[in-house]
């Protein structure tokens, strides 16, 4: 088995780090290992520093690594019951706001937006409301604006838009063809893509409902801190943030400002009006 | 460290009851499971042992007298700081959770200070794990294919590398409280 040797994977991502702006340095570092050593057999490389040559006057090829060191795994309503709980119990609490601000943070390939643009039309809240879709990768987010599949995740989509509580024919959003399928491009003309990164990149929204699940399972206690803080920041009172049902947020420093929705789907309301201390970690960061 | 597959569950439970209130070492497990398993192991395993049962979650501490299983659909790992990390990496060996993620992550962490057992199951998951728990210093066992339900993974170890110790359920247990009480694990 390849050990990854410390100070070259210090020298690694301090490289990426200087040259891209891309922040690897608080990922959880056991999987993160294991996608390095990926790398050095994809590249057939002895050492990380062989593939940061690579890497260095090479921008196309560092989107390439870009794409290996992060993770794009998603669905269509995944977790449906989350889904669910976002139809039935989250969505009627933004009815009341004029305008609807949604954060997808690390939409990946975009499974999650294209649910979450149904749940808004079957719910009435499609003219409403704005999704912001965003990722660290080009690369997925590319996908993710195509809105175009392979075949063989309808059966998989279908499925998970019944257990998710949806009541049509599933087949009304997309459009089969040539073993691809296409979803409508209405559901995407009051989604905004973008490129943002929750590491290094600050708040650009005042959102009413974020969504960020499975992604914060990839960084140190530290980073999870950082984002949740991020996320703080950009709630508006009584905004909802939904995570992954893995995740917690009970370990975090911001965990006083939220309460719990719903626990078995990870959703948490913010309270802006909590208690602040002296010392408080908003009060830290503003 | 315990990785198994098909007819896992009964074996497990032998095994956890062979150890009751003998072990207080952290044991964690991953048991390939279909990905929209809703499972609860402190329901299946509880009652076997005298340890706290309950299914890993991200960012905790690894505690003595506990048992982590892995959750369905992700990977287990282990960090140096002895934490336990979830994953959705791609599955390997078309499994997710995965027993090579997780024995190659704890090898790294404990070194030497580990013990790693391949019990029942029905594909190559584990065998590259188990090898570099052993090439790491950390002490293998693995179960005797003709004590498994399904022989398939523990031949697969046993085809790439000779373990410390090969038996039956009762056996591996046994052997696993002499390395502990040893101080080998």
């Amino acid at each position: 088995m390849t050990i990854i040797n410390p100070v070259e994977r210090h020298l690694f991502f301090e490289g990426i780090l200087m040259k891209y702006g891309y922040d690897f340095r608080q990922y959880a570092e056991a999987s993160l290992d294991r996608r390095l050593v990926n790398l050095m057999i994809k590249y057939r490389t002895q050492t990380l520093l062989d593939v940061l040559k690579l890497i260095m006057d090479d921008p196309e090829q560092f989107r390439a690594v870009l794409g290996l060191l992060t993770i794009n795994t998603t669905e269509f309503f995944r977790d449906p019951s989350f889904f669910r709980t976002l139809r039935e119990s989250v969505l009627p609490l933004l009815q009341t706001y004029p305008k609807i601000n949604i954060w997808s943070a690390g939409c990946s390939t975009g499974e999650e937006v294209v649910s979450l643009a149904i749940l808004l039309k079957e719910e009435g809240l499609d003219k409403r409301a704005t999704i912001y879709a965003t990722d660290v990768s080009p690369q997925a987010l590319k996908t993710a604006k195509e809105g175009i599949y392979e075949n063989s995740c309808i059966a998989h989509f279908n499925r998970n838009y019944a257990l998710a509580g949806g009541t049509r024919s599933p087949s009304e959003y997309y459009s089969a063809e040539y073993g691809l399928v296409r979803f409508s491009p209405s559901l995407f003309s009051n989604v905004v893509f973008s490129e943002h990164n929750l590491v290094t990149d600050s708040v650009f929204i005042e959102a009413h409902l974020i969504l960020c699940r499975n992604v914060l399972i990839y960084f140190t206690r530290e980073l999870q801190d950082r984002v949740f803080t991020l996320f703080s920041r950009s709630l508006v009172h009584k905004g909802v943030l939904g995570i992954g049902s893995k995740e917690s947020i009970r370990f975090s420093r911001a965990a006083p400002f939220f309460s719990t929705l719903h626990h078995e789907d990870r959703f948490y309301q913010f309270n802006a009006r909590a208690e602040i201390g002296p010392g408080s970690f908003l009060g830290a960061v503003q | 460290m315990i990785g198994t597959s098909a007819g896992g569950v009964t074996t497990v439970q032998a095994l956890l009851r062979e150890l009751h209130g003998k072990l207080s070492l952290p044991l964690l497990i991953v048991q390939h499971l279909p990905a929209d398993a809703r499972v609860n192991p402190a329901l299946i395993f509880g009652s076997f042992t005298h340890a706290t049962v309950l299914e890993a979650y991200d960012k905790v501490a690894v505690e003595l007298n506990h048992v982590y299983f892995a959750p369905p659909s992700y990977h287990l790992l282990i960090e140096r700081d002895f934490t336990l990390s979830l994953t959705q990496d791609e599955p390997v060996h078309f499994s997710r959770p995965s027993i090579d993620v997780l024995f190659e992550s704890a090898a790294r962490a404990y070194g030497s200070e580990l013990c790693g057992v391949l019990l029942t199951g029905a594909n190559q998951d584990g065998a590259a794990g188990l090898k570099a728990i052993s090439d790491l210093g950390g002490y293998t066992m693995v179960q005797d294919p003709r004590d498994a339900e399904v022989g398939t993974m523990p031949q697969a170890a046993l085809s790439l590398f000779t373990p410390n110790f090969t038996g039956t359920v009762k056996e591996l247990s046994r052997q696993l409280l002499n390395v502990a009480n040893g101080g080998a694990v």
